[in-house]
């Protein structure tokens, strides 16, 4: 069973749907309690970190993730559910701390002549780690859909799945052992994000 | 390199896709064909729709449920960017639609009668889905204003200027709907469209007055729009959306090719 982290996320939906189409057996949790039957955890998210980050606390599954994450266990973040992972966010008046499993900030791209903010469409991933079963199957420069503002800089390089382009070369995905986070939102993905989506859920089956 | 979208936007009354109220003349035979919203938006997913688009043209509360309905089925059948517009008045009309599936949350009157709206949306759900529509109409030579109730009351208010305001209010994106070119076939407001585009931060969402291939062209090129959006063109099947980016990568606009 994967467990979705049901925290009233509002890509919940989109999210459990789209892992039902690759034939997981999914299960909205809302409790650290429900989680541990589980065999991979997943993190939805969008929207502001500091909500996310407070939603998460007050159904107590903030310390349950980072152990979760800590104990290596499967694991995918998607968009805010990937920002979360970091110490804090460069978000106007942020003050929540994150995760913390991973050094660096979440950071807003950078102004530039001419770049519109929020990114809002389909970008390309360059896949910097080939090996990674993320993407297995996925060409090098597949398009994902992006809509955010904000990314994670991880101060450790080598957690890098993916960059992409966008003013910024920023960190689009990562990967480190059996946790997998992509900035880009695989259940909008059409066949790429379904395709990744089935890679996550064959991975964590492996891993049972 | 992030990719120009193209946009099929589906006018939703009582549950089936209607033309839009900007298209007068009859078109039975033809509007038949197009009426059920989920068989389009399959269609439209099929031909490589870069985002849908749903607006529910009744806007009560009746014409609210019926649209969670069709957010519900096409997400469950189209796992891509949705957008819902028309009847949204409140931060928890928001959650509804986004909870639904939806993805980003267009208001238009509702932000002009309340501009608040704009900045608890972003507050509670973030700038990246709230989207502010303006129905913009040129006045004067030189003079664009924002109308609202579908294009029917003036409300006085320069078209850059609102949309700067709403943009400084929280819209993650602005969608500009030329009321002078809607539903003429005759080609983009290029000149309020380049202005808006290039006076806000974020993307700006072209929309009436697709009748060719190049029309679409020219509102990305000259009017420096991020994305086009488009109805008739479609439902009426003038053009796929798979020609329409093919004729736009052919003039090396970036467009994303499946």
């Amino acid at each position: 069973m994967i467990a979705l982290l049901d925290y009233d996320s509002g890509n919940i939906r989109s999210v459990e749907k789209a892992l039902r189409k690759v034939g997981a057996d999914v299960e909205r949790v809302r409790t650290p309690a429900a989680m541990q039957n589980a065999e991979a955890v997943v993190l939805p998210g969008v929207g502001a970190f500091d909500d996310c980050i407070g939603a998460l606390q007050r159904q107590e599954l903030l310390a349950a993730t980072r152990e979760w994450i800590l104990a290596d266990r499967p694991f995918l973040g998607i968009c805010v559910g990937y920002q979360a992972l970091f110490e804090r966010s460069e978000e106007f008046n942020s003050c929540a701390a994150g995760l913390a499993v991973f050094g660096g900030r979440v950071v807003r791209f950078h102004k530039s002549p001419g770049l519109k903010i929020p990114q809002i469409g389909w970008n390309q991933v360059r896949i910097t780690q080939p090996d990674c079963p993320l993407y297995r199957g996925i060409p090098d420069g597949a398009y994902f859909y992006f809509v955010h503002s904000f990314y994670p800089a991880p101060t450790d390089e080598s957690l890098v799945a993916t960059r992409t382009d966008y003013g910024d070369d920023f960190a689009s995905s990562i990967w480190r052992g059996n946790l997998f986070a992509t900035q880009f939102h695989p259940e909008k993905s059409q066949e790429n994000g379904l395709r990744l989506l089935r890679n996550f859920v064959e991975f964590s089956a492996s891993r049972g | 390199m992030l990719t120009r979208r193209v946009i099929p936007c589906l006018d939703v009354h009582d549950g089936q896709v209607t033309r839009g109220v900007q298209f007068g003349r009859a078109e039975d035979g033809r509007l038949q064909s197009v009426g059920d919203p989920i068989a389009l938006a399959l269609r439209y997913n099929d031909q490589g729709a870069d985002e849908m688009v749903f607006f529910d043209i009744t806007a009560s509360a009746h014409g609210r449920r019926s649209m969670i309905d069709v957010i519900e089925r096409a997400g469950d059948c189209c796992f891509m960017p949705l957008t819902v517009g028309g009847g949204i008045r409140t931060v928890d009309d928001m959650g509804m639609m986004l909870k639904a599936g939806a993805d980003k949350v267009s208001i238009n009157s509702s932000a002009l009668t309340n501009p608040d709206l704009i900045r608890a949306g972003a507050e509670k759900y973030g700038s990246q889905c709230i989207v502010v529509s303006i129905d913009a109409k040129r006045v004067q030579p030189d003079r664009w204003e924002v109308f609202s109730a579908g294009g029917r009351n003036s409300t006085g208010l320069e078209a850059v200027a609102w949309a700067e305001r709403a943009v400084t209010l929280g819209a993650g994106e602005i969608v500009l709907n030329s009321i002078d070119a809607d539903g003429t076939k005759s080609g983009f407001d290029l000149i309020i469209t380049r202005r808006i585009s290039e006076s806000v931060g974020v993307p700006v969402v072209a929309s009436g007055g697709a009748g060719t291939l190049d029309h679409l062209a020219e509102v990305l090129l000259i009017g420096r729009a991020d994305a086009v959006l488009a109805a008739s063109i479609f439902h009426f099947g003038t053009y796929t959306v798979r020609q329409v980016k093919e004729h736009l990568a052919r003039l090396n606009i970036p467009v994303r090719m499946q």
